[in-house]
């Protein structure tokens, strides 16, 4: 979902895959994108998906190239373009760019000690479905007919997942989701399965291997990111029962951002006090 | 990093969050105008629609039907169709009469003969067409009239779900079930159906589009994995029928035969020649999934919807309709479809034939909707096109609104949770969570988009008189009172039938086109069914042509009058017309005079 995604950290990976990390995010929302295009077709259409990659990766040029004066690598923009062509659903075209380009930007505008604090995908498509609902709603169809390509992107996902050291955060969040599932239908007398279907969906694929997963706007220790990955699931249930539609996009865009700033403050808190250690000989 | 830079970037952050604002305001909404009544909208607009069902004696509601206790969680979104109207002269006086279908069970359907002084008279008993709604036989779904036989007059298919049922038109004094003779199927879940003439042999032949498995009955269900296996990509629904008339009142059914095999979720068919090959082609708009366009290459079928354009994105489709809306001699086609705000945007598919169909022999579609304002209908049902100010271009006249139940409470949240889910949870009933009183969709604002003539189409609903918020399924034109204008009638899901005269501003002139075709009960040779169904006529005036056809059925569960109403604005200088038979004959007519109705019939 962010430019900076899973494989861009890499003190997070172990040190004898060759791979150039960088490009395991790009691969992987690619299958989604194929798998669920080729299989059944669920994009709203091809030209609008081209249109939400092209306009990530010009405002990242555009904003790189002004802020730092070289050019950037693009696979975090392409990875925020393809989700966004994704993720929006309009039978217009310019919330496509639109949404591309407040993610994109988000990231350097909105930035505390240097780090940006929300997912930047994540900022955009709550902006979009908070500020033009009338225009915008979010992917929430199903994948097809059958579980084939569901289960070529979650092997894909969990492999690359665990190849980065993230996959404690995906787990983490499916566990969460699904118990808090089993809570609401008890809370509200639904179905276990009406609760946990929603998990079935392309939505949840893209959300549980690109938006929580994301490095730069997660914390360090994984004990931390499975807490907050647990909070995430909380806050969204507490949403459903509110019956908001887009929920955990809803949850992740509060708690993000908070337990990225106690980590920031904590950090600082850190640095300050060892500034005040005397440097022995 | 440039601080100066860093300023830019947050000053740009701030403009690309305020631009859905400036959209809104400075954007232009595309199609949406005031909303309140307009003091003066025959000025303005050039006509206005006056609702006066209770005034012509008409005082039909519709009641839903109460099918299996195991359904009774979700029973408001599945027993939520069956509120159907169409258009047929049933006694040959001149006058467009209108039948009405009911779905509760053991209520009465209505034909409401056109008495020619502004009221209605209820004869649906009188003629043996009243009595269709029973649970062992299954619940109206919607009617469609065509003169299989060829004797002058419309006889009539009621598709239910349930027995679908031909009953032949005895003179316009009695109807007789044909039911069995004619080899209609024992039982289909059908939400659609059209007479045409697909094998050009002079005789009509009828197409059914299933919607639940032919094998379910829904007041019996065995258990409840009935539901569609997607929201987007269902693939379980009921099968499809073409009965081609073999002339001696009975049908054969030949739908594999001629490549008319799918099981998709069809709501609304629509029969046109699309391509100009004489042969009419077939298009079919699914719920939970893509679109169909079925090719007929003289006589067999050919499903070409992703070679068109129209087979991607998925939608949920309930209404098919034709118009040229651009006045170019060829057909858009409208397929309605779910906009929610926030929630769930399918937008309504207005496909705009580009390129030559020549070329290759299939035509290709743009969908052109957003473009054109005519995207955003709410929970759009049943829609037709109509030149309802007689301006010499297309309006468009739209119903939607699925459940209006609590004003309150609403179901989308509940809906939108299950429609993402897994095959195996969505098609169980069981899994949806109970309904109980809350709304889906409900209480919306209907549509009329008038179009300027140049490509837009501008919504004046309510200015012009249309502000009822029933939940709309099937609508319906006539000109009732022959007066040259084209009246809307409404059937409303558990709700009244709504019929909106319509009066024109003056000076605007009009033309319209009664056909007959050259069949008779024993003479089908060289000749068109008599109906003239699928007989197109194109009007060239003031450098100008427009094309309509003859139909048996369009828009969801109805059926337009089969004359052709053709508006044509101001002081028109009409060159000619030119009608093109189902039988192959081009007969033109030169010089035609507006302002009244040219009986054609077609030439040996």
């Amino acid at each position: 979902m962010t430019t900076q995604s899973i494989a861009t950290t890499p003190s997070a990976a172990p040190r004898r895959i060759p791979i150039d990390q960088r490009y395991l995010a790009p691969f992987l929302v690619t299958c989604v994108l194929l798998a669920g295009q080729l299989t059944f077709g669920f994009l709203e259409s091809w030209s609008r998906t081209f249109l939400a990659i092209s306009t990530a990766i010009a405002v990242e040029l555009i904003a790189v190239r002004a802020l730092y004066g070289k050019w950037p690598h693009l696979a975090s923009a392409y990875v925020s373009g393809i989700s966004v062509g994704m993720l929006v659903r309009s039978p217009a075209f310019w919330p496509y760019a639109l949404c591309s380009a407040i993610s994109i930007t988000s990231k350097y505008a909105l930035r505390i000690e240097g780090r940006h604090i929300w997912n930047p995908t994540n900022f955009g498509i709550v902006a979009m479905l908070m500020l033009a609902a009338d225009a915008v709603a979010g992917l929430s169809v199903q994948w097809g007919n059958n579980l084939l390509p569901m289960v070529v992107v979650w092997v894909f996902g969990i492999v690359i997942l665990r190849m980065v050291g993230r996959l404690n955060i995906t787990l983490t969040y499916v566990a969460s989701f699904l118990f808090f599932a089993w809570v609401r239908a008890l809370v509200t007398g639904h179905p276990f399965l009406s609760e946990a279907a929603p998990i079935t969906g392309p939505m949840y694929q893209l959300f549980i291997f690109f938006m929580i997963t994301d490095p730069k706007t997660t914390v360090r220790p994984k004990w931390a990111q499975s807490l907050v990955t647990v909070i995430i699931a909380a806050l969204e249930c507490v949403f459903r029962l509110m019956q908001f539609v887009y929920a955990p996009f809803y949850a992740l865009f509060i708690v993000g951002p908070i337990a990225n700033l106690i980590e920031i403050a904590i950090d600082k808190k850190k640095a300050a006090k060892r500034a005040q250690q005397p440097v022995t000989p | 990093m440039n601080r100066y830079a860093r300023l830019v970037i947050i000053v740009l952050f701030a403009g690309l969050l305020a631009t859905p604002f400036l959209i809104r305001r400075f954007g232009g909404s595309g199609g949406a105008a005031a909303r309140s009544p307009h003091a003066d909208p025959i000025g303005q607009y050039g006509f206005r629609l006056t609702e006066s069902a209770k005034a012509s004696g008409i005082d039909f509601v519709h009641g839903g039907p109460t099918l299996d206790p195991k359904l009774a969680h979700i029973m408001p979104q599945v027993a939520s169709m069956g509120a159907a109207v169409s258009i047929v002269d049933v006694d040959r006086d001149g006058r467009p009469d209108l039948y009405v279908t009911d779905s509760k069970e053991g209520s009465r359907n209505r034909l409401y003969h056109n008495r020619g002084d502004g009221t209605f008279e209820d004869i649906a008993d009188r003629l043996g067409v009243a009595d269709l709604n029973q649970p062992d036989t299954g619940v109206s779904m919607g009617a469609v009239w065509g003169d299989y036989d060829n004797d002058g007059f419309d006889d009539l298919f009621v598709y239910r779900w349930g027995r679908p049922d031909l009953f032949h038109n005895d003179g316009g004094t009695h109807f007789t079930r044909v039911t069995t003779v004619a080899g209609m199927p024992a039982w289909a879940n059908v939400n659609t159906a059209v007479w045409f003439d697909f094998d050009r042999d002079g005789r009509l032949d009828l197409f059914m589009g299933g919607y639940y498995p032919e094998s379910v009955n829904l007041w019996k269900l065995a258990d409840t994995r009935m539901m569609p296996e997607s929201f987007e990509y269902a693939n379980n629904g009921g099968r499809k029928y073409l009965l081609k008339n073999l002339g001696n009142g009975r049908f054969e059914e030949v739908s594999e035969r001629v490549g008319l095999a799918s099981r998709r979720w069809a709501l609304a068919a629509v029969a046109a020649d699309l391509r100009g090959t004489g042969y009419p082609d077939l298009f079919i708009a699914n719920d939970y999934g893509v679109s169909e366009l079925f090719v007929n290459d003289r006589g067999h079928f050919r499903e070409v919807g992703r070679e068109a354009g129209v087979g991607y994105a998925p939608k949920s489709g309930m209404n098919a309709s034709v118009g040229d809306v651009l006045n170019q001699g060829r057909f858009a086609i409208y397929v309605s479809n779910i906009s929610e705000e926030g929630i769930l945007l399918q937008g309504n598919n207005l496909w705009v034939p580009t390129g030559s169909p020549e070329e290759e022999g299939i035509p290709k579609y743009e969908n052109l909707a957003r473009a054109m304002g005519v995207d955003l209908g709410g929970w759009s049902f049943g829609a037709q096109f109509a030149d309802l100010n007689n301006d010499g271009f297309l309006d468009l006249y739209l119903v939607n609104g699925y459940v209006s139940a609590s004003r309150h409470e609403s179901y989308w949240y509940d809906f939108s949770k299950i429609a993402g889910g897994n095959q195996l949870v969505i098609s169980d009933a069981r899994n949806w969570p109970a309904m109980g009183t809350r709304s889906l969709g409900g209480y919306q604002q209907k549509k009329v988009w008038i179009s300027d003539g140049a490509g837009r189409f501008l919504d004046v609903a309510p200015m012009v008189g249309v502000t009822d918020r029933y939940d709309g399924r099937s609508v319906a034109l006539a000109d009732l009172s022959g007066r040259g204008a084209l009246d809307v009638i409404v059937a409303n899901q558990r709700g009244p039938l709504l019929l909106y005269k319509n009066e024109v501003a003056p000076g605007r002139a009009w033309i319209d086109f009664d056909l007959e075709g050259g069949c008779r009960a024993d003479a089908t040779n060289g000749c068109s069914n008599r109906a003239a169904i699928g007989a197109q006529v194109t009007v060239f005036w003031n450098g100008q042509q427009q094309l309509q056809e003859v139909q048996g059925g369009s828009g969801f569960c109805a059926q337009n009058q089969r004359r052709l109403h053709f508006g044509l604005g101001s002081a028109p200088a009409i060159e000619r017309a030119v009608v093109r038979w189902p039988s192959g004959k081009v007969q033109v007519i030169p010089n035609p005079q507006p302002n009244r109705v040219h009986k054609v019939e077609e030439p040996a």
